[in-house]
């Protein structure tokens, strides 16, 4: 997503403060104005959001893979092609967020190795295994639907790059939304092993949806200043409220239930209520203890690795091109 | 001005990807992608912006090869159309209820 003018700031990440710049950038904010690469930002604007659009970038990356997972085992040519296009769909969106990343000067191959190095973060939740063909659904449905939860109002992000890429995103978004939760539905209404195949996963991935969030208001202490800064729109408690309006209906639907015994309707609040989550495990699984942290990142690490040559060898035949043109228009 | 591509922390230049989503049409930018020639920049670009029969035509140029105009020039780059309202049929509203004008 990144614009031609974009590219000064690769070279130059250090802010200097700039009063005028300043001035602008508060006037751009307070008009619910988009930032775009080449305006004047805060440092702690500019972090921000490296910080969000690559984590972010890195999810869609991993995410890949508790997906390509089944895709040799897909219980159907149907079902095959399918995953596979969202899979593709998912290298997608991972690489528009690393370009939106990269307008604010961290080049592409810094993300990467802060992604195999373990240094950055991604979200929690591809940690989690899929032993079971019910889990495409659960994560289409509950995963793929909490993402769009999260993104659709990222649309709207102040950042220019950022929200055009969210944009791109969540259109795509909505088919994998469907399918997972179709997966669920076929389940459901089949063999009573089915049924249960589907009920069982619903309830491993039922809570760490939940907590894709982020943790509660009271706990996140950036969650204001991305507020202030238009970054986020809704609070972390706002949208997980939101989400849970949806998916208990759609639970309903589907003919599974939800494994909260406190989920209930609030007459007086006009929203449903639920249950406590466990922030120990959320904090866990991000600190890289969930239950598959490590075979993500050795996945990752090893696929990077053995595509070096892919790349080395791709630039040495346009290096080689580019010279051979040259001598061709020198002659 | 340097562009992505253009330094060692970036080996694969950066593209801006045009796409035209149907004959009669222009081209539109459609967002940017790495790749080491033009030739892998139109395949990716195809991959990556066109999945879902979004485009016809697919166009790429090294983003180190467009020229913008200066950011940080623009109110005065930009200023001379204001105050120029008689540029835009709208100023004319003495014409109000005369049919096919």
């Amino acid at each position: 997503m990144a614009a031609s003018a974009n590219m000064a700031r690769n070279t130059e990440p250090e802010t200097v403060e700039d009063p005028d710049g300043r001035a602008r950038f508060d006037e751009l904010i307070a008009a619910d104005q988009r930032v775009e690469p080449t305006d004047w930002m805060p440092e702690a604007y500019r972090k921000t959001l490296v910080r969000q659009v690559s984590q972010h970038a890195h999810s869609e990356i991993i995410g890949m893979q508790p997906e390509g997972n089944w895709i040799t085992r897909a219980p159907s040519l149907k079902r095959k092609a399918i995953l596979m296009a969202k899979v593709q769909d998912e290298a997608g969106h991972g690489l528009y967020l690393y370009s939106a990343a990269q307008t604010l000067g961290t080049p592409r191959d810094k993300m990467t190795e802060d992604l195999i190095s373990g240094k950055a973060k991604y979200s929690s939740i591809f940690n989690y295994p899929t032993p079971t063909w019910a889990d495409m659904g659960s994560i289409g449905w509950l995963v793929d639907g909490a993402a769009i939860c999260n993104q659709v109002p990222l649309c709207r992000a102040s950042y220019g790059p950022y929200a055009r890429a969210m944009v791109r995103i969540c259109k795509e978004e909505s088919f994998h939304q469907r399918q997972g939760f179709e997966i669920l539905l076929h389940l459901s209404r089949g063999t009573k092993e089915q049924h249960a195949m589907a009920q069982e996963s619903v309830n491993r991935w039922y809570a760490p949806a939940l907590m894709m969030f982020g943790p509660p208001d009271a706990d996140s202490p950036n969650s204001a200043q991305s507020m202030a800064w238009n970054i986020k729109r809704f609070s972390n408690d706002e949208l997980r409220q939101r989400f849970v309006d949806m998916i208990v209906p759609q639970s309903e639907v589907l003919g599974l239930t939800l494994p909260d015994p406190d989920i209930k309707w609030n007459e007086e609040r006009g929203h449903y209520d639920f249950g406590e989550l466990d922030w120990d495990e959320f904090y866990e699984v991000l600190k890289g203890r969930g239950p598959a942290n490590a075979i993500r990142l050795e996945r990752r690490r090893t696929a990077h690795e053995e595509g070096a040559w892919v790349r080395e060898a791709a630039a040495a035949y346009a290096e080689r091109r580019r010279q051979q043109s040259e001598k061709a228009q020198a002659a | 001005m340097s562009a992505p591509g253009s330094n060692d922390t970036e080996p694969w230049p950066l593209w801006e990807v045009f796409v035209r989503s149907s004959r009669g049409l222009s081209h539109l930018h459609a967002g940017s992608l790495h790749a080491p020639d033009a030739e892998m920049a139109v395949r990716n670009a195809r991959d990556l912006y066109t999945r879902r029969n979004e485009g016809v035509s697919v166009w790429v140029v090294r983003s180190s090869d467009i020229t913008a105009s200066d950011p940080d020039a623009k109110g005065a780059f930009f200023e001379s159309p204001r105050g120029k309202e008689y540029r835009h049929a709208s100023y004319y509203t003495e014409s109000e209820g005369v049919k096919h004008l």
